[in-house]
């Protein structure tokens, strides 16, 4: 293959009917056929579920396989805001070619055009099966949906169901997937972790997966492969992703060819509540909405900032004139509102200028007080009190902003210990979407015939920052709307292969890797456990490859990742048997592909000489500190083809076009 | 803080368990629940003993895969919070906690603190949907619902399918899980078309399944970190009563 010219395999004709032109002329499976092609599905969040439900409709048999107890506990489930969808119903303007512009923008010109533009038109279609399957959406009085507007966009296009929009979607393809179940049409593999990809004549054709209960090695054939089995998120160690979130499967995949894209395109938001201690073990989101009403500072004062670190002086200790409300003083057109990745940059210099309020150092104040006070004095207005007394206009301004947030506050007390009525937040950005993954084209299948990804697997439409409300999207749209019709593309041509015999030698020959895998982890003996070598990776790649970045930092990140892979396989302890339930095992597996996938990471940022996105180098700013993007050089995707973990990765790129839109620089100041 | 934990281990479902002792000291107020247990695990790993097996995965209360009986009450002392989401401040320093797994017979015990809760999705399987097929859909805006019935139905679809219920029922039973999937689709007028199947379906499950029967204690509610409420068991009852005079069809 070409090093130079990976082919997305888009189809020609305008953008507006390139999808549906080539989807009427796809070449199709019949119903006596499907009935004899498995398809096995990797993962139950919105892409897996969706994806198993709509091709056990079809009449595939599918396989579907999830390492939960249950396909309803995937992390799609925690998704809080919403989703985005260009149905124009507030009659603002809003279209599908509105939807593709913010995105691609958004997403800082390094998605596929074509790609892009298919999700935001089968947007519609998702709002309209999930009403069906009885998601309940946020209503009107009128009974009609209701829609808030996010971050990024000027439309309100957003639909939601309170803060738990992820939960109810998620439910609604659970439910469309239990029924499959229930048909016979798809058979359900829970506690089931895949742990090897079986290729046979260069296709995929199954794969070895780990009963989890048992320690067991089972051989599962199918014609077609299909992951949906999120983002890498917890390379980090600590994220805003669930814990069990792995990369296992999408390196397992890469170990037999597939290719890695863009992997250091990820995204780190701006309000999480920061660190409290070494023992952390996930990060929580606090809603974007907050900063609406929020007002972003640091003290002004080194020794301020020391004071309330070493808890001798709180927040209301510190005078006015004294507090640097960083972001209003460096964005005073977006001020509390720029987006995700410029919030949280600036977050992390006053921290490293030593302003941090928190004992890490690692955290700023979210201040709701000014907006306590402005909502409580329009209230006291609206009552007709006059001269209300201070105390008043707060206890009025505090109900409001309890109406708005009150969950939220409510979480993060729980949380915290502290009232974020009487003290500001405390908040610091977290991992918590990766846009990077394998790489698909516009079949979304890989660059390994037979293998599919779909969801935030791939690395398919968020390019380099990911928009508010798309990654629900994305997942649906695939796995409802997309695969089921480009599958087709490789499975028409496969209708006379028969069943796929799991006792031929690449079967065996996968599941003997796995077991060697396994024995390989055991023999160590060592001293240290897995959960202490992924927290001690997650340190050098949030460090070196988090939320700013340099050739110097991530050359040195290499080598202590490489060292620190040394060391796993020279000290690793691992308690229990394979044989049994046993999430050590599980663990160390999963902290071994981390640490493989953390180091192609680090080589991707720094082959990328700009800064775009998520993806910040410090050698390419502009001189007052925003991020600079290099069009003529880096308008490509990277993909990275993995050699082994003591070989370098060779980039394959595939060159990005654009001839719908006109790239600009995103300006907030 | 200084601990004491009695934590119930289990090898495997056949094997006899017991209740092991176990001290821990340095326990920050900060630390969640879920994390103080990583604590301890982190410490027999160090001691190359067999850390304890517990079910957890999102740890911010929404997964629903956490589990254990902290003290007598499914997901601990707090009320309207999952195991995850509850924090060591709400325990006094020398306090002696017991962490059990759920107790019911529907919900075998896999290894120490992990249960099998498969039952609940069967629950599901046997109707709790409503039969669309992808792109069979109208325009989302085609029927209006009424905006409180919308919330209405919202408050039982936000059952997180944990077994909280069913762990806090003397008799087992997971009415409270079943009835909020029956009253959220039964609620919408999508849902309706189906409810007399639906309910029928899903109530025969339960029964397969060894869940008990509801006898109004209603401690389900109390320790449900969702606040799902046994009215919804009331509209399961009427739908169901309804159904059995006038459905013969219940497959």
């Amino acid at each position: 293959m070409d090093n130079l010219n990976l082919n997305g395999n888009v189809p020609s004709g305008d953008l507006a009917d390139k999808w549906t032109k080539y989807r009427s002329t796809l070449p199709l499976v019949a119903p006596n056929n499907k009935l004899k092609i498995e398809i096995i599905v990797v993962g139950t969040g919105l892409a897996g579920a969706s994806a198993a439900a709509t091709l056990g409709e079809l009449g595939y048999l599918v396989k579907c396989y999830t390492f939960h107890d249950s396909p309803r506990r995937a992390h799609s489930i925690a998704a809080q805001g919403g989703i985005n969808a260009a149905k124009n119903y507030r009659n603002d303007g809003d279209s599908v070619f509105r939807l593709f512009y913010d995105t691609i923008k958004g997403g800082d010109y390094r998605s596929r055009e074509a790609n892009v533009y298919r999700l935001a038109e089968v947007s519609t279609s998702i709002i309209d099966q999930a009403v069906a399957q009885g998601v309940p959406f946020a209503r009107e009085y009128g009974g009609l949906l209701d829609n808030r507007s996010f971050g990024g966009v000027q439309v309100s296009r957003t639909f939601y169901a309170r803060g738990q929009t992820g939960q109810q979607l998620l439910l609604g393809a659970y439910q469309s997937l239990s029924r499959q179940i229930a048909l016979g049409n798809v058979k359900m593999f829970t506690r089931h972790e895949m742990i090897e990809l079986v290729l046979k004549d260069g296709k995929a054709r199954g794969i070895i997966a780990r009963n989890l209960l048992t320690g067991e090695l089972e051989k599962h054939g199918a014609h077609a492969v299909v992951l949906a089995t999120g983002g890498y998120g917890n390379v980090f160690y600590l994220s805003t992703n669930a814990m069990n979130c792995n990369v296992t499967a999408a390196m397992r995949a890469v170990a037999k060819g597939a290719f890695m894209a863009n992997p250091c395109f990820t995204q780190i938001h701006p309000t999480c509540i920061p660190q409290m201690g070494e023992y952390q073990s996930k990060l929580t989101l606090m809603s974007e909405s907050l900063r609406n009403d929020g007002r972003v500072w640091v003290p002004a004062k080194k020794e301020d900032a020391k004071a309330i670190r070493d808890g001798v002086k709180t927040a209301l200790d510190i005078p006015e004139a004294d507090r640097d409300y960083f972001l209003e003083r460096r964005y005073p057109a977006f001020g509390n509102l720029v987006p995700r990745d410029v919030a949280s940059r600036a977050a992390k210099t006053a921290c490293d200028e030593g302003n941090g309020i928190v004992p890490t150092g690692l955290g700023v104040f979210l201040d709701f007080s000014a907006a306590i006070e402005r909502y409580g004095k329009s209230k006291a207005n609206i009552l007709g009190l006059s001269n209300p007394s201070h105390a008043k206009v707060i206890e009025l301004g505090e109900k409001v902003i309890e109406e708005k947030y009150g969950n939220l506050f409510e979480m993060y007390e729980k949380i915290s210990g502290e009232n974020p009525y009487k003290f500001p937040m405390k908040i610091y950005p977290a991992v918590h979407y990766t846009m990077g993954g394998l790489w698909v084209d516009y079949n979304l299948m890989t660059n390994v015939p037979g293998l599919f990804s779909i969801g935030e697997s791939n690395f398919s439409d968020h390019g380099a920052n990911r928009l508010g409300a798309s990654a629900l999207m994305q997942g649906l749209a695939d796995g409802y709307f997309v695969l089921p019709y480009t599958i087709g593309t490789f499975l028409s041509e496969d209708i006379s292969t028969p069943k796929l015999d799991v006792n031929a030698p690449e079967f065996t020959a996968a599941a003997d890797l796995a077991k060697q895998r396994i024995d390989k982890l055991f023999a160590i003996k060592g001293k240290q456990s897995a959960e202490s070598f992924h927290r001690r990776l997650g340190k050098i790649i949030w460090e070196y490859c988090g939320m700013s970045r340099s050739a110097e930092g991530l050359t040195s990140a290499r080598q202590q990742v490489r060292a620190l892979r040394d060391e796993f396989y020279a000290d690793l302890y691992l308690p229990g048997v394979a044989n049994d339930l046993n999430p050590e095992l599980e663990k160390a597996l999963r902290v071994a592909d981390f640490i493989d996938l953390g180091e192609i990471m680090v080589v991707d940022a720094l082959d990328r000489n700009e800064s775009c996105g998520g993806h910040f180098r410090e050698e390419y700013q502009t001189p007052d500190g925003e991020a600079l993007r290099r069009d003529d050089e880096y308008a490509y995707v990277s993909a990275w083809e993995f050699k082994g973990a003591d070989q370098d990765p060779v980039l394959h790129k595939e060159m990005l076009h654009f001839d719908n839109v006109e790239l600009k620089t995103r300006s907030y100041k | 803080m200084k601990l004491t934990l009695k934590i119930w281990r289990q090898p495997s479902q056949n094997v006899k368990g017991k209740f092991e002792t176990y001290n821990l000291d340095n326990v920050s107020e900060h630390m969640s629940f879920l994390e103080m247990l990583d604590v301890l695990n982190e410490k027999l790993s160090f001691e190359q003993k067999i850390p304890i097996a517990f079910e957890h995965d999102c740890r911010e209360g929404i997964c629903g895969t956490c589990s254990l009986v902290i003290n007598g009450q499914p997901h601990g002392p707090l009320q309207g919070t999952t195991t995850c989401q509850l924090h060591m401040r709400n325990f006094k320093d020398g306090e002696t906690i017991v962490i059990e797994p759920y107790r019911a017979s529907a919900f075998p015990v896999l290894k120490d603190l992990s249960v099998d809760r498969g039952a609940l999705d069967r629950i599901i399987q046997a109707g709790g949907f409503i039969s669309v097929s992808t792109g069979q859909a109208q325009d989302a805006n085609a029927v209006p619902i009424e905006k409180d019935v919308a919330s209405h139905a919202f408050d039982a679809a936000t059952c997180i399918g944990c077994g909280a219920c069913v762990a806090a029922c003397p008799n087992s039973s997971a009415m409270l899980f079943t009835s909020a999937k029956v009253a959220h689709l039964a609620l919408l007028p999508q849902g309706k078309v189906e409810a007399q199947k639906r309910v029928l379906n899903m109530v025969r499950q339960m029964d397969l399944e060894n869940f008990g029967n509801c006898s109004n204690i209603t401690a389900c509610e109390a320790e449900c970190p969702k606040g799902i409420s046994v009215s919804n068991i009331a509209l399961m009852n009427r739908e169901f009563l309804s159904a059995s005079f006038s459905s013969n069809d219940a497959n």
